[in-house]
């Protein structure tokens, strides 16, 4: 194994093992999500009786929600780890030494993506157990899996830029709630097309997190959805792509100072 | 003597909130986000077969804010004691107070006017954004005495914890049950919508009957409201009990 | 009447051993009590229970003559109380804290500016008055919590460590102000520290706790004479004359270990110095350093508990002494 990789890697398992052992940090994101799931699946399934909804089953409808969230809060999480090792003086100590500074992104990332994936594990298995058959198959399971590596993966860098240009935990949790105005101005609850007021279908039109929900929900209740999963793939792309970029500008800035 | 103190208890909690949006915007945002997303997002939940409340889905989601902001104001506000405790604040009250009821009072004087000032802006906003009415100004006071019940209830629960644990990482503790009950009441759709398990907790779950009472004011045609009376009463009247045995294991533990 | 009384007091914590265990305590009204041990001795846990903030398992204490058990809020109107966390709210100046305080005791509105005023002033924070709490310095702090401690004019004033953490000039500060509050109002302090200095200086009586028990107490003076004479300690300036040195000395006292020269406990204290001086003088013997150690408080907690209080003793002093450890915190 390369100096690089290996470092990436003993990087990524400090990251996982770092978030196991703050219990709060693994059970919240695991637990709320499905809390959510069960309210709103059970006190939202008259939905399935209005005219054009596009399930008989609320609680496969509603499944795509738990995996864009529990990526919202595994970011939240990657961002605070990484702003407690700016203000602790870690990431210093790192820039001492010859390891690369994009490792310690990498390494960062790398855990929040193992994180991402341990999740999405856990939801489906909740949706299987509850009875929810993914429409496009074992194959869209493993695409589904792999839209949530990338959701994660892009969230994390989000949340590693704001760490790194803030360093400071308390500034990151206090962009949490702007995240949960997007999940909730969005198709979550509802599709796009069945929202009566206009300017609540217009914002959830603008929002992207509506394409993230919509792409995982087109592979559990649709099938293969050719336009939802473009538009969820390539927003998440965008995004990732974007945060990275900022992220590794924030770490260079950081890491020259 | 414990008035005096309930008053300086209560001046200090709301000088620091209003004096620091950190502190009075999440009380303030939450309910107006809820109407929003609910009001707004689901509106469409009126055509579902079934759904008969008579005045639409904003005045039918702005009871369930109503209440909301109540529930959460109290929690919020047990946060407050937590915090107190954990600095070692809540000490200084508790030696300075010749009569420790009065540190209660005052926190929960203090809960009561800060959600009085949410739910000033809260229907404010309803009625800016077309709210229908169809009950009388006793009836609207009927809700908001409903919903003053429940920041009195939810208060007592969450500063019965924040004595008990004395840490701000209780503030899970406090927050979850109360969202939970509160969720696992008829939200989105009247309780005669629900089916399978969600309809057979809601039917338990005693702030049903303060939801269903509550939006039966709105719309001028009060029900049940005795049932609903008595069981914010008694929520508030259980969870006193509770805050009152937190505080005295709070003394013994110094 | 005693300003502070307590007859075997006793608390236990759950799963712990006894961190108070049958103490008894009586503090004449205007006197600075000194309450002197380790960390972990039961300094707080006492002053816990005597400010009702605890309440003890077993035994009782009366304070400004109310039983701290079946009259808290009497005992609570009558006392002022700095705990050894300056518990403030950082979000209030220091001014609205002192008229929080003032309301929380009851007292008159009209009262409660020029008190805060005064107190500001008399504490050096007038110029910070209306600065947030949250950027005070901890000496601040404290100033602030001794201000608080004092607004309704209690007669019994509780001050658990006042001056860890602070530097020499705050702590100075602090013991003229305490010291004044004694002599000049009359006000009863009981004061807890680790500090031997400080219960020196400051305290008219002092009890020594050690494991949750008084091993020691009295006046300073009473303390140190219990322990016993003074000593002196000579390093000859060659090495060669330490045996002659030795002899010298030994004609004045018993002899005792030094690690760097010899040393003498004196059979007839201070008075001897001269007669060893002249001794010397009269060998030609040339010493280096020549110390007479008086016995210190710390020689009193040592002879009492085999343990020094003080983590920092000199060299010297410590290779006399058996079992130096101190208690960890």
């Amino acid at each position: 194994m390369s100096a690089f990789a290996d470092q990436v890697f003993l990087l990524a398992r400090r990251s996982v093992v770092r978030t196991i052992r703050q219990p709060a940090n693994v059970v919240f994101p695991l637990v709320f999500p499905m809390l959510l799931l069960a309210v709103n699946s059970g006190g939202l399934k008259a939905e399935t009786r209005l005219p054009g909804f596009p399930t008989k089953s609320f609680v496969a409808f509603a499944l795509a929600v738990p995996f864009i969230q529990g990526a919202l809060f595994a970011t939240m999480n990657a961002g605070t780890d990484l702003a407690r090792d700016i203000q602790t003086g870690f990431l210093s100590r790192l820039s001492l030494t010859p390891m690369r500074g994009i490792a310690v992104l990498a390494g960062q990332l790398g855990g929040v993506v193992t994180m991402g994936v341990i999740q999405a594990t856990v939801y489906l298995s909740v949706g299987l157990a509850v009875g929810v058959r993914p429409a496009s198959g074992a194959l869209g399971v493993l695409v589904l899996f792999g839209f949530a590596l990338l959701v994660s993966l892009g969230f994390g860098a989000l949340g590693a830029f704001a760490a790194l240009r803030t360093g400071s935990g308390e500034a990151v949790q206090s962009i949490f709630p702007a995240f949960f105005v997007f999940l909730f101005i969005s198709s979550m609850n509802i599709p796009r097309n069945l929202i009566a007021a206009g300017w609540f279908r217009d914002l959830a039109t603008a929002n992207p997190v509506s394409y993230l929900i919509e792409c995982v929900r087109s592979l559990l209740i649709t099938g293969w959805d050719g336009q939802a999963l473009a538009l969820g793939f390539g927003i998440a792309a965008a995004i990732t792509v974007v945060a990275l970029a900022l992220a590794s500008w924030a770490l260079r800035v950081r890491m020259a100072r | 003597m414990s008035f005096a103190v309930a008053r300086a208890v209560a001046w200090r909690t709301l000088h620091n909130v209003f004096t620091h949006p950190s502190l009075l915007i999440p009380s303030l945002i939450f309910p107006l986000f809820f109407f929003t997303a609910f009001a707004g997002g689901l509106s469409r939940v009126r055509d579902v077969p079934g759904f008969d409340f008579p005045l639409g889905y904003t005045a039918f989601q702005f009871a369930f804010v109503v209440l909301q902001s109540a529930a959460f104001g109290g929690v919020f506000t047990g946060f407050g004691i937590a915090r107190d405790f954990e600095s070692g604040f809540a000490r200084r009250l508790m030696l300075a107070a010749p009569n420790r009821a009065g540190i209660v009072l005052g926190y929960g004087a203090a809960a009561l006017i800060r959600w009085l000032f949410t739910v000033a802006v809260v229907t404010g906003v309803a009625f800016a954004v077309g709210m229908k009415v169809g009950g009388s100004g006793v009836d609207l006071f009927g809700l908001y005495a409903l919903a003053l019940l429940l920041n009195v209830a939810a208060l007592l629960w969450a500063s019965g914890v924040a004595m008990r644990l004395r840490t701000m990482q209780a503030g899970p503790v406090m927050q979850m049950p109360v969202f939970l009950t509160l969720f696992f009441a008829p939200v989105y759709v009247p309780l005669s919508l629900l089916k399978g398990w969600i309809h057979a907790v809601a039917v338990v779950n005693p702030l049903t009957r303060v939801l269903e009472a509550g939006r039966g004011f709105l719309a001028g045609s009060p029900t049940d409201v005795g049932a609903a009376f008595a069981a914010a009463l008694a929520l508030a009247a259980l969870f006193s009990l509770w805050a009152v045995r937190g505080l005295r294991n709070a003394e013994s533990a110094g | 009447m005693d300003a502070i009384e307590a007859e075997h007091l006793v608390r236990e914590f759950k799963n712990g051993p006894r961190a108070v265990d049958r103490i008894d305590l009586a503090v004449r009204s205007g006197e600075i009590y000194g309450f002197l041990g380790p960390n972990g001795a039961g300094k707080s846990t006492t002053v816990h229970m005597l400010t009702t903030l605890l309440p003890p398992t077993a035994g009782t204490a009366r304070v400004a003559g109310y039983d701290v058990v079946h009259e808290g809020p009497q005992v609570r109107m009558r006392i002022g109380a700095a705990l050894q966390e300056a518990a403030l709210d950082p979000l209030l100046t220091g001014r609205e804290h002192l008229r929080l305080q003032a309301s929380l005791q009851a007292m008159p509105r009209n009262e409660r500016r020029a008190r805060a005023g005064e107190l500001l002033a008399r504490v050096g924070l007038s110029e910070a008055a209306d600065r947030k709490v949250g950027g005070y310095s901890g000496g601040m702090k404290r100033r602030l919590d001794l201000a608080l401690a004092l607004v309704h004019r209690p007669p019994v004033l509780f001050l658990d460590e006042p001056t860890t953490g602070l530097d020499i000039q705050s702590r100075t500060a602090l013991w003229g102000e305490v010291g004044r509050l004694a002599r000049e109002e009359g006000v009863t302090v009981f004061l807890t520290t680790q500090y031997l200095e400080e219960a020196d200086v400051l305290a008219d009586r002092v009890g020594i706790i050690d494991h949750g028990r008084i091993v020691a107490e009295g006046t300073p003076a009473e303390l140190k004479a219990q322990v016993g004479r003074p000593s002196v300690e000579a390093v000859p300036a060659d090495p060669a004359d330490r045996k002659l040195v030795g002899e010298i000395l030994a004609r004045f006292g018993e002899p005792i270990t030094s690690a760097k020269g010899v040393a003498v406990r004196l059979r007839e204290g201070e008075s001897d110095l001269a007669g060893i001086v002249r001794a010397l003088d009269a060998d030609e013997l040339k010493v280096e350093h020549l110390q007479l150690h008086q016995p210190s408080l710390d020689d009193v907690f040592l002879a009492k508990t085999g343990r020094s209080l003080e983590g920092e003793a000199p060299e010297e002093e410590q290779s006399a002494r058996p079992g130096l450890a101190m208690e960890p915190a």
